[in-house]
């Protein structure tokens, strides 16, 4: 071992059965995958930075889960944890996206010349699009598991990089410590303010230790690319604007991010990425592209038809309340997203968003003609 | 926390780099944390593995109320107030009233040196209390223990409670298993605690893979009671209505006694020194760890505009009956000891008989529309 973790050495003294977590009542992930046996081999090892077992697990064996919504329950501390602790996380993964085998190879596409269309879906529909993704910087600890030094490390060096960006991407960095109350409110009315999170899953990470410290938000002067550091990843990089025009949503989201990462690598730093898991993240259902984009759409009709989830089903995407996950949607407006982030490239999950909803907008409008959709209803993609 | 960095890698940064931000906080470890401190402690830490920032991070992550002074750092084991005693030695100091890395506590559980107390007016004092807590050698504590210790901690401690027999014979209600029934039961009679909400204490790791290994023991009288696992290895309260405080103070004192000889037997005594008395894991409860107190009727006497002053003299605080920074219900009071560490269990609760007994012939006075200026006490 490269460092004595002296708290793992002392467990050891106990029996892998007398520390073995009770999971009866749970229901995520890690729980279904974790096994004694899994736990006695795994209970010894930790990372180079000291990232434990216990450390990958303790989310979910504090929040048993729900029993309709699926949590994950682990999460990492390195880009290292998803190595030395892959006998348990390879099946989380594989539970998690999709069948997603352990040697099967990611694919990065952050081409936006290679998206086709998407830049005119009905903005009577769409009223708006966005797309987010994370990233890490390799070389850093991830939040559950980073020291204030890291993490105001990896402030620094945000700042900077974004401070380089130029053109229609120039604009401000607001730390949160260091926040005015205008700014505060002005950051609040444009909803790009980020608080420290309440949620049980993430507080029990270690992600929220030290708030506000080295925690702040980036954006541009027009508003429409904005970078989170700091909360449940290094970065949180989105790019957003009013409208359909998810095409020019996604190329500044890809020039952004290419040109970020640019400015990193001049500073020695890159972001972390593998072959197999594409971009490394907290938690392991944001591995692969991390990415989310979806649009805030009005389905009034559609969404009261009785084949409407199957269609969100069998179309790739997934549906949310306009106020973020486990909202309910607001007068028939939904958020919809790509459902899936490993295995598939960032351009093909924009181009399943933009195809999607392209359709489920033609349905829309059939059924406020009162026509039949069903000649419409897509095979599984 | 078992989740914080490892030490060592934390080293690479330098102390700048790596000291907290605590310009907006007001807590004890805020006041008493410097650079030098930090930069001295920052490589330490305990044979268990507890750091200085494991020690920090619940006052880093609370920093504090503009009223409430709280304590802001944990201990995750025995030996951390002796290796980060350069922190904990100034923040025991300003929170026990002056108390000195040189003075000794006096540890004094002989219930027959309580003078008087079995006969507190019960027209105004409805019930008697008082509770402490114990940790058991050899084990680390709440912010800091695993899954097998703390089992270890509850099976240790069934044992012992289970031994138990007289007025003491009761039952053990682990958390986990609890049925809805036993569960609805230990709610109407005010015993059942559940998981902390308080960031203060889940900040410090204490509530990690809750509810394993919590439960709660109670006679079948429901005069005596133990919390297993809570934020202490053990919190043990005596309690009946009326104002019999003898008999609480005596139930308290024995039933400490009997437990504690089960503990010792398996080589788990309690953690106890002759500087810090009981070892517990918040500082603001060393020494005695004990809170003894009444809920008590004090219309009149609450509305005296020497109220605060009385009982600052007497050695007292006041709370709602609904615990720490409740208000008071219809002029009772809960009215306990202010002090932790520097006086003995006979001489905390004896304040406490001695306080509450002049209280009350205060209340009567003013009651009769009489002054008490001749009452008032010299500052004990």
């Amino acid at each position: 071992m490269p460092f004595g973790n002296t708290h793992n050495q002392l467990k050891m003294k106990y029996s892998a059965e007398a520390e073995y977590p009770d999971l009866t009542k749970h229901n995520n992930h890690m729980a279904k995958a974790l096994t004694p046996a899994m736990y006695q081999r795994l209970r010894s090892k930790q990372t180079p930075s000291g990232f434990t077992l216990d450390d990958v697990i303790q989310t979910g064996v504090d929040n048993p889960g729900h029993p309709f919504i699926m949590t994950v329950g682990c999460v990492a501390g390195d880009e290292e944890t998803y190595e030395v602790f892959k006998e348990l996380l390879d099946p989380v993964i594989e539970d998690r996206h999709g069948g997603y085998k352990p040697t099967d190879k990611h694919k990065t596409d952050l081409n936006p010349a290679n998206l086709k269309g998407g830049d005119d879906l009905d903005p009577k529909y769409v009223l708006s699009s966005r797309v987010r993704t994370g990233r890490s910087i390799r070389g850093f600890c991830l939040p559950p598991h980073c020291s204030r030094g890291e993490r105001r490390a990896i402030e620094k060096l945000s700042v900077e990089a974004l401070s380089a960006l130029t053109g229609d991407l120039k604009g401000k960095y607001y730390a949160l410590k260091n926040m005015t109350e205008a700014e505060q409110q002005q950051l609040i009315d444009d909803h790009f303010l980020f608080d420290k999170p309440v949620s049980p899953l993430l507080l029990a990470s270690g992600m929220a230790r030290d708030w506000p410290d080295a925690r702040g938000i980036w954006h541009n002067d027009n508003k429409t690319f904005l970078v989170w550091v700091n909360e449940e990843d290094h970065l949180r990089v989105i790019s957003m604007q009013k409208g359909g025009n998810m095409k020019e949503v996604f190329t500044r989201f890809c020039t952004g991010l290419t040109k970020i990462e640019e400015l990193f690598k001049t500073k020695g730093h890159e972001f972390m990425w593998n072959e197999h898991l594409g971009y490394i993240l907290t938690c392991p259902s944001n591995l692969g592209t991390g990415l989310r984009g979806g649009v805030h759409v009005k389905l009034p009709n559609l969404s009261k038809h009785s084949k409407f989830e199957e269609v969100l089903k069998r179309l790739r995407l997934q549906k949310r309340g306009t106020g973020g996950v486990d909202t309910a949607a607001v007068g028939g407006v939904f958020d919809i997203s790509n459902a899936d982030r490993l295995g598939f490239s960032e351009v093909e999950l924009v181009q399943v968003v933009v195809d999607g909803v392209r359709l489920l907008v033609e349905m829309e409008k059939r059924l406020e003609k009162k026509q039949s959709i069903d000649d419409l209803i897509p095979a599984q993609k | 926390m078992p989740f914080n960095c490892h030490n060592d890698y934390k080293m690479k940064f330098s102390l700048e780099e790596e000291y907290p931000d605590l310009s907006q906080h007001n807590n004890h470890m805020a006041k008493a944390l410097t650079k030098e401190i930090y930069e001295k402690l920052r490589s330490k830490s305990t044979p268990s593995g507890f750091t200085l920032d494991d020690i920090i991070q619940t006052g880093v992550d609370n920093p504090g109320h503009p009223f409430i002074m709280t304590v802001g750092c944990v201990a995750g084991d025995e030996e951390s107030y002796e290796v980060f005693k350069d922190l904990l030695d100034p923040v025991i100091s300003d929170r026990h009233g002056g108390y000195k890395p040189t003075d000794k506590h006096n540890t004094d559980l002989n219930w027959e040196n309580l003078k008087g107390g079995d006969d507190l007016d019960p027209n105004y004092v409805q019930s008697s209390r008082v509770r402490t807590g114990r940790s058991l050698k050899g084990y680390t504590l709440p912010p800091h223990n695993s899954r097998g210790e703390r089992r270890a901690v509850e099976k240790l401690s069934i044992e012992a409670m289970t031994s138990l027999d007289g007025e003491f014979k009761g039952k053990y209600y682990p958390l986990k298993d609890m049925t809805e029934k036993e569960q609805d039961q230990l709610i109407a009679d005010h015993f059942l605690f559940d998981k902390p909400v308080s960031p203060l204490l889940l900040a410090s790791g204490m509530a990690r893979d809750w509810p394993d290994a919590r439960g709660i023991y109670h006679n079948d009288n429901k005069t005596f009671l133990v919390w297993v696992n809570e934020e202490d290895h053990l919190r043990v309260i005596s309690m009946q209505k009326g104002g019999n405080m003898k008999e609480v103070f005596k139930r308290f004192c024995v039933g400490l006694q009997k437990i504690e000889d089960v503990f010792k037997k398996h080589n788990h005594g309690f953690m106890w020194n002759e500087h810090l008395g009981f070892i517990l894991t918040c500082p603001s409860n060393l020494g005695t760890g004990l809170r003894g107190g009444v809920h008590v009727k004090l219309p009149k006497l609450s509305t005296h505009p020497k109220f605060e002053e009385i009982l600052t003299r007497l050695r007292l605080q006041k709370r709602g009956t609904g615990g720490v920074d409740t208000a008071s219900v219809g002029g009772v009071f809960d009215i306990s000891n202010a002090d932790r560490l520097g006086s003995s269990e006979v001489q905390q609760v004896q304040l406490v008989v001695d306080g509450v007994k002049l209280m009350i012939e205060m209340e009567k006075k003013l009651e009769k529309g009489e002054s008490i200026d001749d009452m008032i006490p010299a500052q004990k």
